[in-house]
């Protein structure tokens, strides 16, 4: 609690309207966002919605007149023994890559990188950032080419020719892969959350010869506690819905690797139809809204 | 403890974590840039393929491509879609960010989250149809200006949660003593408070870059003429006659296509540093 | 302050509903008069087809450009009418593909003339995208001269309840290809024509022997798409004795024997004998994969369209690249997919096959379906037909450019000769997609090693909640 009086979050009051906005501007100034928002999101999300109580396929006699099924696509997603599957790979997928993955190698560079030599801390963070920012289809050609069973660059370097690892350990390859991926924001955010523990509080922890566990468990971590979880509900939810798996492994082999936004997919277009998926969609927005309840409570209880 | 035996064993243990940092970073090192090697070494390759090559080098590959009629001009293509979603997309979000962090609007932070929550649900070919649709009645198929307007709309609810937050740790004694010289609240907006959370809004520029550079759906589904698609869909369309893959053309693209975007985080990363805030409130 | 918040709200909401109403309110009205706009001053056309100029079907749109396009409007000058004619190039991923064109077809917009492939005819048609052509343009469409060069089983394909959707553009089929190297080394014989599938197996045994050959390849599972119905189980199904959909009873096959057998022809190939490799089933390169292998002569005998022969190994490296083949002619050798025993194929055949294929058409909401239906049969004209093909060979739906041009190709004069007047066609039944990928889940499922009764009745369920236990034979 002495902590957060020295932090800089202290300085965030509740709003207070300094510039003299008023309501009437403030919501001018939020207009043009909510307008677009509303036309190309909100619509789009309720029409999801709608669609989720119909047939509705893109050809077809659906196309030319969807039957009204009520809750049927709803119930015949609980009953599909792949959307159980899916559920749990996703839950798997969440975990292992984003929350125990993302966040832990995030952290871990984080602190290893604040003290590094300078051009150690520039080539580790820009190779980390390259794999963020470089464009999904050129991913996907760039872990075909290190995974290829014939000649890719992880067989070769671990002298194994042959080995099938997308399709032996699909899940372990997306979690790999996810890591590689996204690692890169995890490491940005606990940069900044790092900066804003206070020098002297780590010193004076050192001075009294804490560990560099005790330091981290009594100084650093009741300071990026929020950050943690700002952290760990964007990778969630990110991740919850992510396609790339798709562009890996296509879900195979056996549906193995097949996440929920990989089983709308393929049962939306390849099975061609669009109210199915749309009923998914709004059982991963309930999951997603329980998700992000979750950790708003974690985050309420170390405000109070 | 005693402190003379304390200090060389301590000396010791420093140097040991200091070891395994290195070490540490060298691994993560070989484990983040190792797949990069197909993007630097395939384009050269005289046989390219899913495979990193042998040692060869030629700039054929090269050739290949500027001979093709779309590909130089989509990364044109992509850079406009870019430039034009992250500037409106910064402005949007900015002004909104800063107006729900200073003024109490009811149900805000409710409104922020439902917001958040839809836009994940908002992907793939269900939420083409009416975005489709709708475009399709107002004749504004094939218009980049519609197309950046809704890549706009999808990238602002993450882009004002992000901003929000920065906005947030502004000091408000800026903006009073700007009130105080008699500034309007747009020019506290941009003369006092755009400065400040300059790193932010360069933040929501790259990531937003970063965002429409990838996108692949909207911008084929919402433009007909192939000579206005981006890079993420021309890249789609190289292949042979016989309709396998063409290496030649997908690795120099590939390398091509990912320039812009890394030159784009180097300079604001330079000029502004790129950086997340973090500890979103709730 | 709450109050001005909720009038925002209620402005938003309106909006919205105002949207949707009117993209509720547009329901695309059948074709009109046939005649509407045919004397207008000026034109405008549009042609959309899966292809872009240095990418994907690259000849495809550099003949519609370059030939086309100049060439029709030119003629139509000359007959003075003022026609503009504009493509819209693609190249993309099929799939991908088709959802945009559906799109823009469900919008009341899209194309003025477009491809459509067989089995898409009756999901479109239910849709509304596509009409017959006597009502989009008139009785002229039955009476078009070009009708007469086209054979019977080609007119199938563009064809629904005896009525004319478009004009064929091609046709291909399935054959067993081999490679004669690798017989030769394994003893088997030069020329080698399988009549059961006991003889392919016997084959894939004797290849089996040689170090670093795979010795049979059909595609089976859910990655490799399309390719495992048409190049794998619809020719086993067929060789069983049965197709997939029967029109005249309008049942889908269940679990019956046929399909039990064709089930079990896979797992022989990749479980028991092991002639097969499952992991390339599973791999999503993993066609492309099968390709590569059989050009490099690691590959004994693969089940492929001629697709194979002309655009895969052929033995122009600037069309067919690293899977080229320069001494295609010697060392691959074709032979006709044998049934299950003599006899005991499809309407009592010994041997099968499978064929695909479309035509243009033409979208019912065109603003100018006669100048519209001047370039459709401009395009199927003998002139243009070649013009398309340049100095490549296949097989098109015109007997004449076919005679013309396939004495210069001894595998597809072989095709057109031999495998077509047998094959078989993908049902035109508006479920057949959905069925097919039921069929590539089973398939790739016995490949993984369950067991053939399992995947047959989970099979069979899946094809009775799409089209209703009465639609479904079972014995």
């Amino acid at each position: 609690m002495s902590a957060r009086t020295t932090s800089p979050r202290t300085e965030r009051g509740p709003a207070t309207d300094v510039a003299g906005l008023g309501t009437g501007r403030a919501l001018l100034f939020v207009l043009p966002a909510l307008a677009l928002i509303g036309a190309f999101l909100v619509f789009p999300a309720l029409w999801t919605l709608y669609l989720g109580v119909l047939k509705y396929d893109l050809a077809g006699s659906n196309a030319a007149a969807p039957q009204f099924v009520g809750l049927g696509n709803y119930l015949d997603a609980l009953t599909d023994p792949r959307f159980g599957n899916a559920l749990v790979l996703t839950v798997a997928f969440v975990g292992l890559s984003a929350v125990l993955g993302q966040n832990v190698l995030g952290f871990l560079l984080a602190v290893v990188l604040r003290d590094a030599v300078s051009w150690v801390r520039g080539t580790v963070n820009a190779v980390v950032l390259l794999a963020w920012i470089l464009p999904g289809t050129v991913v996907v050609f760039l872990w075909q080419a290190l995974l290829d069973r014939g000649g890719g660059t992880l067989n070769a370097i671990l002298g194994t020719p042959g080995a099938a690892w997308t399709l032996d350990h699909p899940l372990a390859t997306i979690v790999v892969f996810n890591v590689w991926r996204g690692t890169a924001f995890s490491m940005l955010l606990y940069s900044a959350a790092l900066g804003a523990v206070p020098r002297s509080q780590l010193e004076t922890a050192r001075t009294y010869g804490a560990g560099p566990l005790r330091t981290l468990c009594d100084v650093v971590l009741p300071h990026i506690r929020g950050h943690i979880l700002t952290n760990t509900l964007l990778i969630t939810l990110w991740t919850f819905n992510d396609f790339a798996p798709y562009m890996l492994t296509g879900g195979g082999p056996d549906h193995r690797s097949e996440t929920l936004p990989v089983y709308v997919y393929r049962t939306s277009i390849e099975g061609g139809a669009l109210g199915y998926g749309s009923a998914i969609s709004l059982i991963m927005l309930v999951i997603n809204l329980v998700i992000a309840l979750v950790y708003l409570r974690l985050l309420r209880r170390r405000s109070a | 403890m005693s402190a003379p035996e304390d200090g060389p064993a301590r000396a010791a243990r420093q140097a040991v974590a200091r070891v395994g940092r290195y070490v540490f970073a060298g691994l993560v090192l070989v484990f983040f840039a190792l797949p990069l090697v197909w993007l630097v070494a395939t384009p050269f390759a005289r046989t390219p393929s899913y495979r990193v090559p042998a040692p060869s080098f030629t700039l054929h590959n090269f050739r290949v491509l500027f001979d093709n009629p779309y590909a130089v001009r989509s990364i044109g293509n992509s850079l406009v879609l870019a430039a034009g979603t992250a500037l409106l997309a910064v402005v949007f979000a900015g002004t909104a960010a800063y107006a729900l962090s200073r003024v109490r609007l009811p149900g805000r932070d409710a409104v922020l989250y439902a917001i958040l929550l839809l836009s994940s649900i908002v992907t793939g070919t269900a939420a083409m149809v009416p975005i489709f649709l709708m475009l399709f009645q107002l004749d504004l198929i094939d218009n980049r200006l519609a197309l950046i307007l809704v890549l706009t709309g999808g990238l602002l609810p993450s882009a004002m949660f992000i901003l929000k937050d920065f906005m947030d740790t502004v000091p408000r004694s800026y903006e009073e003593s700007a009130r105080v010289f008699g500034a309007s609240p747009f020019q506290i907006l941009r003369h006092v408070v755009a400065p400040v959370v300059r790193p932010g809004l360069a933040t929501i520029a790259v990531w937003a870059v970063v965002q429409v550079w990838g996108n692949f759906l909207l911008p084929y589904i919402l433009l007909r003429d192939p000579g206005k698609q981006p890079a993420a869909v021309i890249m789609y369309t190289f292949y042979d006659e016989g309709g396998q893959p063409n290496f030649a053309l997908i690795s120099t693209f590939s390398l091509l296509y990912s320039v812009p975007v890394v030159l784009c985080y180097l300079l604001v990363n330079r000029r502004y540093g790129f950086r997340f805030q973090g500890g979103i409130k709730g | 302050m709450s109050s001005r918040r909720v009038v925002a709200a209620a402005v938003l909401v309106t909006a919205c509903l105002t949207v949707t109403s009117c993209v509720g309110a547009k329901k695309a009205a059948g074709p009109g008069d046939p005649q509407r706009n045919a004397n207008a001053a000026h034109a405008t056309l549009t042609i959309s087809t899966n292809a872009i100029s240095g990418g994907k079907n690259a000849q495809e749109a550099d003949w519609i450009t370059k030939e086309l396009i100049p060439a029709f409007e030119k003629a139509e000058k000359a007959k003075g009418k003022n026609v503009t004619v504009t493509y819209q190039a693609n190249g993309i991923d099929d799939a991908k593909y088709g959802e945009k064109l559906e799109l823009s077809l469900k919008a009341g917009g899209g194309p003025d003339i477009y491809v459509i492939g067989g089995d898409s005819l009756s999901k479109y048609a239910a849709a509304g995208y596509i009409a017959p052509l006597e009502t989009i343009v008139g009785p002229k469409a039955n009476d078009w001269p070009g009708w007469k060069q086209v054979d019977a089983p080609v007119k199938k394909n563009v064809s629904l309840n005896g009525k004319y959707y478009g004009v064929p553009t091609g046709v291909d089929g399935r054959v067993l290809f081999y490679n004669r190297k690798l017989f030769a080394k394994a003893g088997l014989p030069a020329t080698w024509q399988p009549t059961s599938w006991a003889d392919i197996l016997a084959a894939g045994r004797k290849l089996a022997k040689l170090p670093g050959v795979t010795p049979i390849q059909v595609d089976a599972g859910t990655p490799m798409g399309e390719a495992t119905t048409m190049q794998g189980f619809l020719p086993l199904l067929a060789g069983a004795g049965a197709e997939i959909y029967d029109a005249k009873t309008h049942k889908y096959q269940g679990d019956t024997k046929a399909l039990r057998d064709a089930l079990g022809f896979y797992r022989t190939l990749y479980r028991t004998a092991k002639l097969g490799d499952p992991k390339l089933q599973q791999d999503p390169n993993g066609r492309d994969e099968s390709f590569t292998e059989f050009s490099q002569g690691k590959l004994g005998i693969i089940g492929e369209s001629d697709y194979l022969w002309r655009s895969i190994v052929c033995p122009t490296k600037s069309v067919c690249n690293a899977t080229s083949m320069p001494d295609r002619d010697k060392t691959v050798g074709y032979a006709m997919i044998p049934a299950e025993r003599p006899g005991t194929g499809v309407g009592g055949q010994d041997f099968v096959s499978m064929s695909g294929g479309g035509g243009f058409t033409i979208n019912p909401h065109t603003k100018y379906p006669q100048q519209a239906w001047d370039l459709l049969t401009f395009m199927r004209s003998a002139t243009q037909i070649k013009a398309q093909l340049g100095s490549t060979v296949q097989i098109t739906a015109n007997k004449q450019v076919n005679d013309e041009i396939l004495a210069r190709d001894p595998a597809l004069k072989y095709i057109a000769d031999k495998v077509i007047p047998i094959t078989r066609f993908r049902p035109s039944e508006e479920h057949y997609g959905a069925v097919g990928a039921l069929l590539e889940e089973a398939t790739g499922q016995v490949v993984a090693g369950k067991s053939i009764d399992e995947v047959a009745q989970a099979y069979e369920r899946g094809v009775v909640k799409l089209v209703g236990a009465n639609h479904v034979t079972s014995d």
